[in-house]
């Protein structure tokens, strides 16, 4: 027998048919629905902001980024989680930056995938919102037929943009906070109400979730954690005076509450890796959303909230180191 | 039935259908046969043939070199033609006595080396343990009768059997139980006598039901044997693991089985000094699971000590068109064989020829943090930061993190999605703090 050319690894042999490229592509599957959902509610103008934000984090990559990265599926992620965060009338141009701020200042500076601190979605976010907060604040209401666009989306760079001719309207937390005014439940839960994209369809966005919990490629103890925590917390206030506080489940269904705690709480880079981690980091991103919720000015919180427990990650993963297999019973014996 | 377990792991596709149930059978002899010096952890042994010496089976080739080695016996009756340098499955060379076989010996050999034993006592059995050149056939390859000569002050109350076989495609064991219950309850039962235990229990994965099955219906009377099924999990055979299992009890850190009062031994093994005892005849084959996409007929084949990689597969109908990688024991501990010439030794479980389409990819993608590893872990390491402190060299601080209660089980390796070497990196950090520092 002749010598063939042989293979020569490190073992083991083997490997789990999972691969990261693998895991950002099914996240972006599964977004599908929820920017369908979002297009079934704000007609055309979803499709555009979400193509804008993921052409320009896309870019962005593809220009700055190592090469061979544009095709793990990373940017493409950041860039429709972006999109998703983001009003529908908002001008393209504008989602566009987004999308390059949230790549480059959010991810590429920081050394690439896996590196960042950051959930560079939501740094992009942030970083519109302190640029065009008029923008970012304008709420169109769901309905108007799917060609009718949802505010001056084809506005141009730094020109202000003209009126639309479209029903604007506070989003449901707008409404509880400075108006003291609530809104069904089932129109929540739907995604009947105004907000940003992703803001709308809590329904479609659990069942997507509970997709990728099921394959492992969210730590499912996250949005759990957030949840329960919304969930007590906000009850806790709501028994404690009815007519100043919104109830729990208001206010896990009302916001980007449903979408931070989803799809970006659970960025797998910007989270914890120990499971005990994950349960407080849950619990603090929850704690911190009712919070900015009810006492701080801004009628959402859960970017801040999720932001601030990124900076924390590196603390709760050192403090949650589980027990080396071992030695507790060495400790004890000497 | 009770399903014990012990937490993380990982679970690797089984792949065992290839060869669970074929029979196992002979091979036929080799034209050259090659003893490897060393075969087992410890010292090796010292050859004491010579160039154109006539040996027959079961005769010694090799003296033990000291207490931390064990003898070598030549696996077919022939003409030792060298004493030389020669390819070690483990990627090295070693010393090895080459001998050319006899084509018309009937391979007989000489009346019994090994005596019977009934009528020994427990230091007789070990010694003639030691004298067969017995060592730990389920990959380790530890010399058996160190096992079974634990100090005084470190009592022993169990005797573990350890049939897990939770490496992928593998079969050794599975169709040693099937196929020689008795000669595995003759070896507990010997062992038993060797160690002074009352108390013996064998583990066995719930995926070979009729091991178990074969194994309950051959239990002793008059012994407290017991058979257990465990969780199909990955790495379940080690040993640490399978104690936690099947007794709940948690080794310490740089700590032995014996130091909570137990002895593991390899069902292989155990079978293995059943026959020794048998037949009279020294450690001189052992069954290999030939298995894997890459090759014509897998089988469970006898084979000769010193069988070079190359007449095996042969044995076994040579290499498909997708063979890429021949690797010596499981896929997931074993070793990649560049040569083939490199023959089975004592410690091989298996050679498992890993298709084209099985092996894994190359590409590396950074860490993304996802905690996998961590999961995977059966000691509860931290892989991840492990991992970046190897890259960077930094291995005094994976000491800090317990880099010595990593037992390369490659689970973390496993189960990342990024591809990243880590068990590599944790061999390449274990080795360099091995050297001496430099002064």
């Amino acid at each position: 027998m002749s010598q063939p050319s042989l293979l020569i690894t490190a073992a083991p042999h083997l490997s789990a048919r999972d691969s990261t490229p693998k895991i950002m592509w099914h996240v972006v599957l599964s977004l599908a629905p929820v920017v369908g959902a979002a297009t079934y509610f704000f007609g055309v103008s979803a499709l555009l902001v979400t193509a804008a934000a993921t052409a320009g984090a896309v870019a962005t990559e593809a220009v700055f980024g190592k090469r061979g990265t544009l095709w793990d599926g990373s940017a493409a992620v950041t860039g429709i989680l972006l999109a998703l965060t983001l009003p529908p009338g908002i001008p393209l141009w504008m989602a566009f930056v987004g999308g390059v701020f949230a790549i480059g200042v959010g991810k590429l500076i920081f050394g690439g995938l896996g590196q960042n601190i950051f959930n560079p979605a939501l740094l992009g976010r942030a970083f519109l919102q302190a640029a065009f907060p008029v923008a970012l604040t304008t709420w169109p209401v769901p309905g108007g037929g799917f060609w009718q666009l949802k505010g001056d989306n084809l506005a141009l760079p730094f020109v202000s943009p003209h009126p639309v001719d479209v029903v604007t309207g506070a989003t449901p937390l707008g409404l509880m906070k400075f108006d003291h005014a609530g809104t069904e439940l089932w129109k929540l839960v739907l995604g009947v109400t105004g907000g940003s994209l992703g803001e709308t369809s809590g329904l479609v966005i659990l069942l997507c979730g509970a997709y990728l919990a099921a394959r492992n490629y969210l730590n499912w103890r996250i949005p759990i954690s957030i949840f329960l925590t919304v969930a007590v917390f906000a009850q806790l206030l709501h028994t404690l005076s009815p007519s100043r506080y919104a109830d729990g489940l208001f206010m896990l269904f009302s916001g980007g509450l449903m979408l931070g705690a989803v799809f970006m709480a659970t960025d797998l880079v910007t989270s914890p890796i120990t499971h005990l981690g994950c349960w407080i980091f849950g619990g603090g991103i929850g704690v911190l959303v009712v919070v900015i919720r009810i006492w701080g000015g801004l009628a959402e919180g859960v970017m801040y909230a999720i932001l601030l427990m990124n900076a924390m990650v590196p603390f709760i993963n050192r403090a949650t180191q589980p027990k080396v297999f071992g030695h507790a019973t060495t400790e004890k014996t000497t | 039935m009770r399903l014990t377990y012990f937490r993380h792991g990982v679970h690797p596709p089984e792949l065992k259908g290839l060869t669970a149930h074929s029979p196992i059978r002979r091979m036929p002899f080799p034209a050259e046969i090659v003893i490897p010096l060393r075969q087992h952890t410890g010292k090796p042994a010292r050859a004491i043939v010579r160039p154109g010496d006539r040996v027959e089976r079961g005769d010694k080739v090799a003296e033990a070199d000291g207490r931390m080695s064990v003898p070598m016996h030549a696996s077919a009756a022939g003409t030792v033609r060298d004493v030389r340098l020669w390819p070690h499955p483990d990627g090295t060379y070693a010393e090895a006595v080459v001998i050319a076989v006899d084509p018309n010996s009937p391979q007989p050999h000489r009346p019994r080396v090994i005596p019977d034993w009934r009528g020994l006592s427990g230091a007789q059995l070990v010694e003639a343990i030691r004298q067969a050149g017995v060592v730990g056939l389920g990959g380790a390859a530890f010399p058996t009768h160190i096992k079974l000569s634990p100090p005084k002050d470190t009592p022993i109350d169990t005797l573990l059997i350890n049939g897990a076989e939770c490496e992928p495609y593998l079969t050794t064991d599975h169709r040693t139980m099937v196929e020689y219950p008795e000669r595995v309850q003759l070896g507990i039962r010997i062992m038993m006598r060797a160690l002074g235990v009352t108390r013996a229990v064998i583990g066995v994965e719930e995926n070979k039901p009729d091991a178990i099955a074969a194994l309950r219906a051959t239990l002793p009377a008059d012994l407290d044997v017991t058979v257990q099924g465990l969780r199909v999990k990955y790495p379940q055979g080690a040993e640490k693991m399978l104690i936690k299992s099947l007794l709940g009890r948690e080794v310490p850190s740089g700590k032995l089985p014996m130091h909570v009062g137990v002895i593991v031994q390899n069902v292989a093994s155990v079978a293995t000094i059943a026959e020794v005892f048998q037949t009279g005849l020294p450690l001189i084959e052992r069954i290999v699971t030939v298995t894997g996409h890459g090759v014509r007929r897998p089988s469970n084949l006898i084979v000769p000590v010193g069988t070079k990689t190359r007449d095996l597969l042969a044995a076994c109908g040579g290499l498909t068109p997708q063979a890429r990688e021949i690797v010596f024991g499981g896929p997931m501990m074993g070793s990649a064989e560049a040569d083939l010439d490199a023959p089975v030794i004592k410690g091989t479980t298996g050679v498992v020829v890993l298709s084209d389409a099985e092996v894994k990819p190359q590409r590396s993608y950074p860490c993304i943090s996802c905690g996998h590893c961590l999961d995977a872990c059966p000691v509860f390491l931290n892989p991840q930061l492990l991992g970046k402190l190897a890259m960077a060299e930094r291995y005094e601080d994976m000491n800090q993190h317990h880099l010595a209660d990593c037992m390369l089980c490659g689970s973390c390796s496993y189960t990342c999605p990024s591809n990243i070497p880590l068990s590599q990196l944790f061999a390449l950090a274990k080795a360099a703090l091995r050297k001496p520092k430099a002064a």
